[in-house]
C-alpha cells in the first residue's frame, strides 16, 4: 500500500523518465507514445473534475476536444494557406503559434461547456449521460458536412506549430510543453480540490439539498466545473491535433468520449492521478495488444471488465487500498 | 482464420529475414467494420511479395483501426522506429490525408493501393507519392460515362454527406450528359432508404446512380430490390466488389458497375493471380486484392532497377512502371496517377457464387481530372 | 411534392419507428427493472443478425432463422447477465457504461473471429418480398409493412405481459420495490436472468428482421443502439409507452427532416448548398429533438424517476 502522494510523484517520474530514457536509447517512437499518453491524461484529467468532483458523468467530453483540435486546425490552416479568417463581418489572420491556439481553444471549449451545461444540468443521472450524448452527436455529424474545413477528410497540417524557444518538431522537446501543461492541469486540479470552491462540490454531488441549506447554488458549483473541465479538455484537443498534424471529426465521436471515461475508470474516479495512470495504462495496452493480435480488443474488453468488477476505484485505489468517491 | 494467421506468419517470418534491402511499411485496416478491404488488399500484396521469392523486401504490417489519429501514429512509427523506405496500404481517403504529406515530406515513398482524394492528385500531389489504384473520382466519370451510351437521359443520383460522396457526384455529373431528376445527400452511415427510393419513385428519373461503400450498399441494394422500383441502376464497384456481393445476393443480379479490374480481364498475369489467390485464400480476389497485388509488383519492378537510397533512381524506376498488371498495361500520368481504362461490368451468378463480368470498356486510357493542377 | 409522396414517406417514417421501438422496449424494460444502463444491447442486436444468417444459410428457413435469433439472443443475454450484469445492479452507472462498453468489443471483435470480416447474406423470405398496393395507389414492400405488422404485435404482447400477467405483476413490482417482493418469496435473481433475457430476445428479433433488409455485419448494432438511447431518453426511462412514442417520433424526425429539410431550403438558397446544408441539418435532427425535450421535461415524455 502506498500513500496518494508519493504516487504522485512516482508516477509523474516514471511519464518523464520513459521518453529520457527513449532519447538515450534512440526511440523515438517511444517518446511520440509518451506524448500521447500525456495529452490523453490531460484530456481526462479535464473531464475528472467534472466526473470524479462534480459527479458529472458526461458522455460527450469529445465536443471540447474536438472543438479545441478544430481550433488549431482551423487558426493554422488559414495560416499555412495565407488566407484570412472571415468571421461576423471580421477579418482574421491565422496563426501558427501555439500560446495563442491554447488560449482561443481554451476559451472556445469553456464557452462550449457553459451553453451545453447550462442546458444539460437541468437533467440528472442517467439523462445527463444522454443529454451529453446528444451534443457530441450533434458535433460530430456538424463537423463530418462541414465541407470548408475538410469534412469526414479532416484537415491537415503539414508543419507542427510553434512555441517561442522551443523547437516543437524535435519529439522530446513537443513532450516537454505537453508534460509541463499535464503538470500544470493536475496542479490545479489538486488546489480546486482543496479550495472551499472543491469541498461546497464533492458536497453538492453527495448530498445536494445539504448545499443548498447553506445558501449556495449547487447547479452552478456543478456549471463552474463543467466549464473547468470543458476547458482543460479542449486544451488537450489543441495539443492533440498538434501531435498528429491533423483534425477529422473522429475527435467527436462517443467512442472518444468513452475512451475518455475509460481512461478514468481504469486509474481511478476522483484521485488525482486517476487519469494519468489509465492514459498510460491503456496507451500501453494498446500498443502491446495491438502488435500482438489484430483481435486484441476483445483482450481489452476482458481487462476492463476486470477493472470494473473486482478493482472497484481503479488502480489507484488498488494501490493505495482506498476505494475512491462515489459517483 | 488460419489463412490469416498464415498471411501474419509470412510476414512476420520476413521481418526476421535479416539483411533487407527494402522496407516496406503497411498500414490498413484489419479490425472492425471495414476490415475485409484492409485484409484483402493485404493478402493481394503479401501474395505477389510470396510469389517474387525474395528476401530483400521486408514488410511491416499494422492495424489501423479505420481511425486518422491512429494511423498517424503508426506513420511516425514506422518512419522513426522502423525506418522504412515505402509506406503503403491506407484503405480510406480521410486516413490517407492524414498520413500522405507528411510522410511523402520526410522523404518516404508513398504507394497507394487504394484512396486517390483529389487533393493529393491535383495542387497537393508530391514526387513520392504514387497511386496505383484510381482517382477517387475515376469510377463515378466512368459510371456518368456509361449512362450515356446506355441512353440514359434523367438520373436521380445519391451518395453520403461527406467529402468522398460529393466526390462522386461531381465525378459523374462531369460525364453525364443527361439530365437530374434528383440528387440527395445521405447520411453517413445510414442503413435505412425507404425514404429516398420513395423519392426515386416519384421524381420520373430513367436511371439511377449511386456510391454508397459497404455496408451502406448492400442496404440500398436489398431494399431497393424490394421496393418494386425496376429503373436500371448504375455505380461504382466499391459497392459490388467480391467480398460484399455475397451479401447482397440476388438483389445485386444484373447491376452495371464500373471498374478498372475484372477477374476476366484477359492476360496471363491476371488469370494466374486469380487462381493463385482463390488457391491461397480459399475465396475470389476482389479489386481491392488486385490492387495490393499490382502495388506489390510495381515495388519490386522498382526494387529490381534501382537502389532506394537513390530516390531519384527509384522515383524513375516506378514512373516507368515496367510490371505486368492484372489489368493489361499499365502506365502513371504526370501526377503518378494510373491513366487507365475503367470497364463497365454486370453482376452475374456463377454457380452458387455471385461476381461480375465486365461489358465493356467505358472509358479508354482515362486520365483523371486534377492532373493540370499538379505541379511536381 | 405529391400527397401520394408525403404519404409514403410517413409510411416509411412510422415503420422505422416501429423498428427502432423493438430495440428500446428491451432496452428500456431492463432499465426499468433493474436500473441497468446496457451498452452491449447492440450487440445483442448483432448476434440476433448473424445467428438468423446463419440459420437462414444453413436451412433456408426464414422462421427458423428468427427463432434462432430469438433464442441465441436470449442465451446470449442470460450468459452475460448472470456472468457479469448481475455484479453491476448495485454498481454506479459509471461502472455500468464502462463493464457495457467493454462487453461491446468483446462482442464485436469475438463475432469477427467466429465469422470474419466480411457481411454475411440474410434475405427477406420469399412469401414477403416485393410490393403491394395500399389504397390510395402507394406502392409499398410487403415486407416493410409486416415489419410494422410485428412491431405493433411486440407492443401489444408486452402490454399484455407487463399488464395482465403474474409474471408482468411481478416486474412491475420489481420495478417499485425490490425488497419488499423479495420478501414476499419472489426469486428476484431468477426475474432479472428472465427479464434481461427477454430483452436481449428482442434486441435479437429486431437484428435478425432488419438484418434482411439491411447489412448484417460486425458494428451493425452501435448505431441503432445510439438511436435506441435517444428514443427512450425522449420517451422517459423505465416506461414501455414512453419508448413507443418516441420510437414514432424519432422514426418520423428523421425520415422526414431528410426528406424535406433539403426542399426547405431550396427555398431561399442556391439548390446545391440548401442540398447539402439540409442534409447536415437533417442528420443533426434527432439529437436537437432530444435535447429540445429533455431541456423542456428533464425526464422525458413520460418518465418518473429520477
Amino acid at each position: 500500500m502506498i500513500a496518494e502522494r508519493p504516487l504522485a510523484v512516482l508516477v509523474l517520474t516514471a511519464l518523464l523518465a520513459v521518453p529520457l530514457w527513449a532519447l538515450a536509447v534512440d526511440e523515438p517512437f517511444t517518446i511520440t507514445l509518451a506524448t500521447r499518453a500525456a495529452i490523453l491524461a490531460l484530456a481526462a484529467v479535464g473531464l475528472n473534475i467534472a466526473l470524479g468532483m462534480g459527479g458529472l458523468v458526461s458522455l460527450g467530453h469529445a465536443v471540447f476536444f474536438g472543438i479545441g483540435g478544430y481550433a488549431m486546425g482551423i487558426l493554422a490552416y488559414h495560416a499555412q494557406t495565407y488566407t484570412p479568417l472571415e468571421i461576423f463581418g471580421l477579418s482574421i489572420e491565422g496563426t501558427k503559434s501555439m500560446p495563442v491556439i491554447w488560449l482561443v481553444a481554451t476559451l472556445v471549449s469553456a464557452l462550449a461547456a457553459w451553453g451545453i451545461g447550462l442546458l444539460s444540468l437541468r437533467t440528472s443521472g442517467v439523462y445527463f449521460i444522454m443529454i451529453t450524448l446528444a451534443f457530441g452527436q450533434m458535433f460530430y455529424y456538424f463537423a463530418i458536412s462541414w465541407s470548408a474545413y475538410g469534412g469526414e477528410d479532416g484537415l491537415s497540417i503539414y508543419v507542427r506549430n510553434g512555441f517561442p524557444g522551443v523547437n516543437t518538431l524535435v519529439p522530446i522537446q513537443f513532450f516537454a510543453l505537453c508534460f509541463a501543461l499535464l503538470c500544470a492541469a493536475l496542479f490545479l486540479n489538486a488546489r480546486l480540490q482543496a479550495a472551499p470552491f472543491g469541498l461546497a462540490l464533492n458536497a453538492a454531488r453527495q448530498v445536494p439539498a445539504r448545499v443548498e441549506t447553506v445558501g449556495l447554488n449547487p447547479v452552478r458549483l456543478k456549471l463552474v466545473a463543467f466549464v473547468v473541465s470543458g476547458a482543460i479538455t479542449g486544451l488537450a484537443g489543441a495539443l492533440f491535433a498538434d501531435l498528429n498534424r491533423f483534425v477529422s471529426p473522429t475527435m467527436f465521436s462517443w467512442q472518444l468520449s468513452g475512451e475518455l471515461i475509460v481512461l478514468i475508470v481504469i486509474g481511478g474516479v476522483g484521485r488525482l492521478m486517476g487519469p494519468v495512470i489509465g492514459a498510460c495504462l491503456f496507451v500501453t495496452l494498446e500498443h502491446w495488444l495491438g502488435g500482438i493480435t489484430e483481435f486484441w480488443h476483445v483482450f481489452l474488453g476482458v481487462i476492463l471488465l476486470l477493472i470494473v468488477l473486482f478493482a472497484r476505484g481503479g488502480l489507484v485505489g488498488l494501490l493505495t487500498g482506498k476505494e475512491g468517491p462515489h459517483v | 482464420m488460419k489463412k490469416l494467421l498464415l498471411a501474419t506468419a509470412s510476414a512476420a517470418l520476413m521481418a526476421s529475414a535479416a539483411m533487407a534491402e527494402v522496407k516496406v511499411g503497411m498500414i490498413t485496416t484489419l479490425s472492425g467494420g471495414g476490415a475485409g478491404l484492409g485484409i484483402d488488399v493485404r493478402d493481394g500484396f503479401m501474395l505477389a511479395i510470396e510469389q517474387s521469392g525474395r528476401d530483400d523486401i521486408e514488410v511491416v504490417i499494422e492495424d489501423d483501426q479505420r481511425k486518422p489519429d491512429i494511423a498517424v501514429q503508426l506513420a511516425d512509427k514506422m518512419i522513426q522506429s522502423e525506418k522504412v523506405d515505402v509506406l503503403t496500404g491506407i484503405i480510406w481517403s480521410n486516413l490517407a490525408m492524414a498520413v500522405v504529406p507528411a510522410s511523402v515530406a520526410q522523404g518516404k515513398f508513398y504507394l497507394s493501393p487504394n484512396a486517390g482524394p483529389s487533393a493529393l492528385a491535383g495542387k497537393g500531389c508530391h514526387e513520392n507519392y504514387f497511386n496505383v489504384a484510381w482517382q477517387n473520382d475515376n469510377l463515378h466519370e466512368a459510371a456518368g460515362a456509361y449512362a450515356n451510351t446506355a441512353g440514359y437521359k434523367n438520373s436521380f443520383i445519391l451518395a453520403p454527406n461527406y467529402p468522398a460522396g460529393k466526390d462522386a457526384l461531381t465525378g459523374y455529373k462531369r460525364f453525364f450528359g443527361g439530365d437530374l431528376a434528383g440528387e440527395v445527400y445521405t447520411k453517413l452511415g445510414q442503413t435505412d432508404y425507404a425514404a429516398e427510393i420513395a423519392q426515386i419513385r416519384a421524381s420520373g428519373a430513367d436511371s439511377v446512380f449511386f456510391f454508397l461503400p459497404g455496408g451502406m450498399g448492400i442496404s440500398f441494394l436489398k431494399q431497393y430490390a424490394d421496393s418494386g422500383v425496376d429503373l436500371p441502376v448504375v455505380g461504382p464497384a466499391f459497392s459490388f466488389d467480391q467480398g460484399i456481393l455475397q451479401a447482397v445476393g440476388d438483389a445485386a443480379l444484373g447491376v452495371v458497375n464500373t471498374s478498372q479490374w475484372n477477374k476476366d480481364i484477359d492476360n496471363p498475369t491476371n488469370a494466374a493471380f486469380v487462381e493463385s489467390f482463390s488457391a491461397k485464400y480459399g475465396r475470389l480476389p476482389s479489386l481491392y486484392a488486385s490492387q495490393g497485388f499490382d502495388t506489390a509488383n510495381l515495388l519490386i519492378s522498382a526494387v529490381d532497377k534501382a537502389d532506394v537510397s537513390d530516390a531519384d533512381a527509384f522515383r524513375a524506376a516506378l514512373e516507368a512502371a515496367e510490371f505486368d498488371s492484372t489489368r493489361g498495361a499499365f502506365k502513371f500520368g504526370p501526377n503518378h496517377h494510373p491513366v487507365q481504362t475503367i470497364y463497365a461490368r454486370e453482376v452475374i451468378k456463377e454457380g452458387e457464387v455471385y461476381t461480375n463480368k465486365i461489358l465493356g470498356p467505358a472509358l479508354e486510357d482515362h486520365a483523371d481530372a486534377y492532373a493540370g493542377a499538379c505541379k511536381m | 411534392m405529391s400527397f401520394l409522396l408525403i404519404a409514403e414517406q410517413v409510411l416509411n417514417g412510422l415503420q422505422f419507428g416501429v423498428m427502432l421501438f423493438l430495440m428500446a422496449a428491451g432496452l428500456t424494460l431492463i432499465f426499468g427493472v433493474m436500473g441497468l444502463i446496457n451498452l452491449a444491447h447492440g450487440s445483442l442486436y448483432m448476434v440476433g443478425a448473424f445467428a438468423a444468417a446463419a440459420v437462414a444459410g444453413a436451412t433456408g428457413s426464414f422462421l427458423l432463422a428468427l427463432i434462432a435469433a430469438l433464442a441465441a439472443a436470449a442465451l446470449a443475454g442470460a450468459i452475460v447477465e448472470m456472468v457479469v450484469i448481475r455484479r453491476l445492479y448495485a454498481a454506479p452507472h459509471l461502472d455500468q457504461v464502462l463493464a457495457t462498453f467493454a462487453l461491446i468489443l468483446i462482442f464485436s471483435e469475438g463475432t469477427r473471429f467466429v465469422f470474419g470480416s466480411f457481411p454475411l447474406f440474410l434475405d427477406i423470405p420469399d412469401a414477403l418480398s416485393g410490393p403491394v398496393t395500399l389504397p390510395g395507389g402507394i406502392e409499398y414492400p410487403l415486407y416493410r409493412l409486416s415489419l410494422i405488422g410485428a412491431g405493433l404485435a411486440v407492443a401489444a404482447g408486452l402490454w399484455f405481459l407487463t399488464a395482465r400477467t403474474r409474471i408482468g405483476i411481478q416486474i412491475r413490482a420489481g420495478e417499485n420495490d425490490r425488497e419488499m417482493i423479495a420478501a414476499l418469496g419472489v426469486d428476484i435473481s431468477k426475474l432479472y436472468t428472465l427479464v434481461f433475457a427477454l430483452g436481449a430476445g428482442l434486441a435479437g428479433l429486431a437484428g435478425a428482421l432488419v438484418g434482411a433488409i439491411q447489412s448484417v455485419q460486425v458494428g451493425m448494432g452501435e448505431p441503432v443502439l445510439i438511436l435506441a438511447f435517444v428514443v427512450i431518453v425522449i420517451g422517459g426511462i423505465g416506461s414501455i409507452k414512453g419508448a413507443f412514442i418516441g420510437a414514432l417520433l424519432v422514426g418520423l424526425t428523421d425520415t422526414l427532416g431528410g426528406v424535406f429539410l433539403p426542399e426547405l431550403f431550396k427555398l431561399f438558397m442556391a439548390p446545391d448548398t440548401a442540398t447539402q446544408t439540409g442534409s447536415a441539418l437533417a442528420s443533426m435532427a434527432i439529437y436537437i429533438l432530444m435535447s429540445l425535450v429533455l431541456i423542456w421535461r428533464p425526464s422525458g415524455l413520460f418518465g418518473v424517476r429520477l
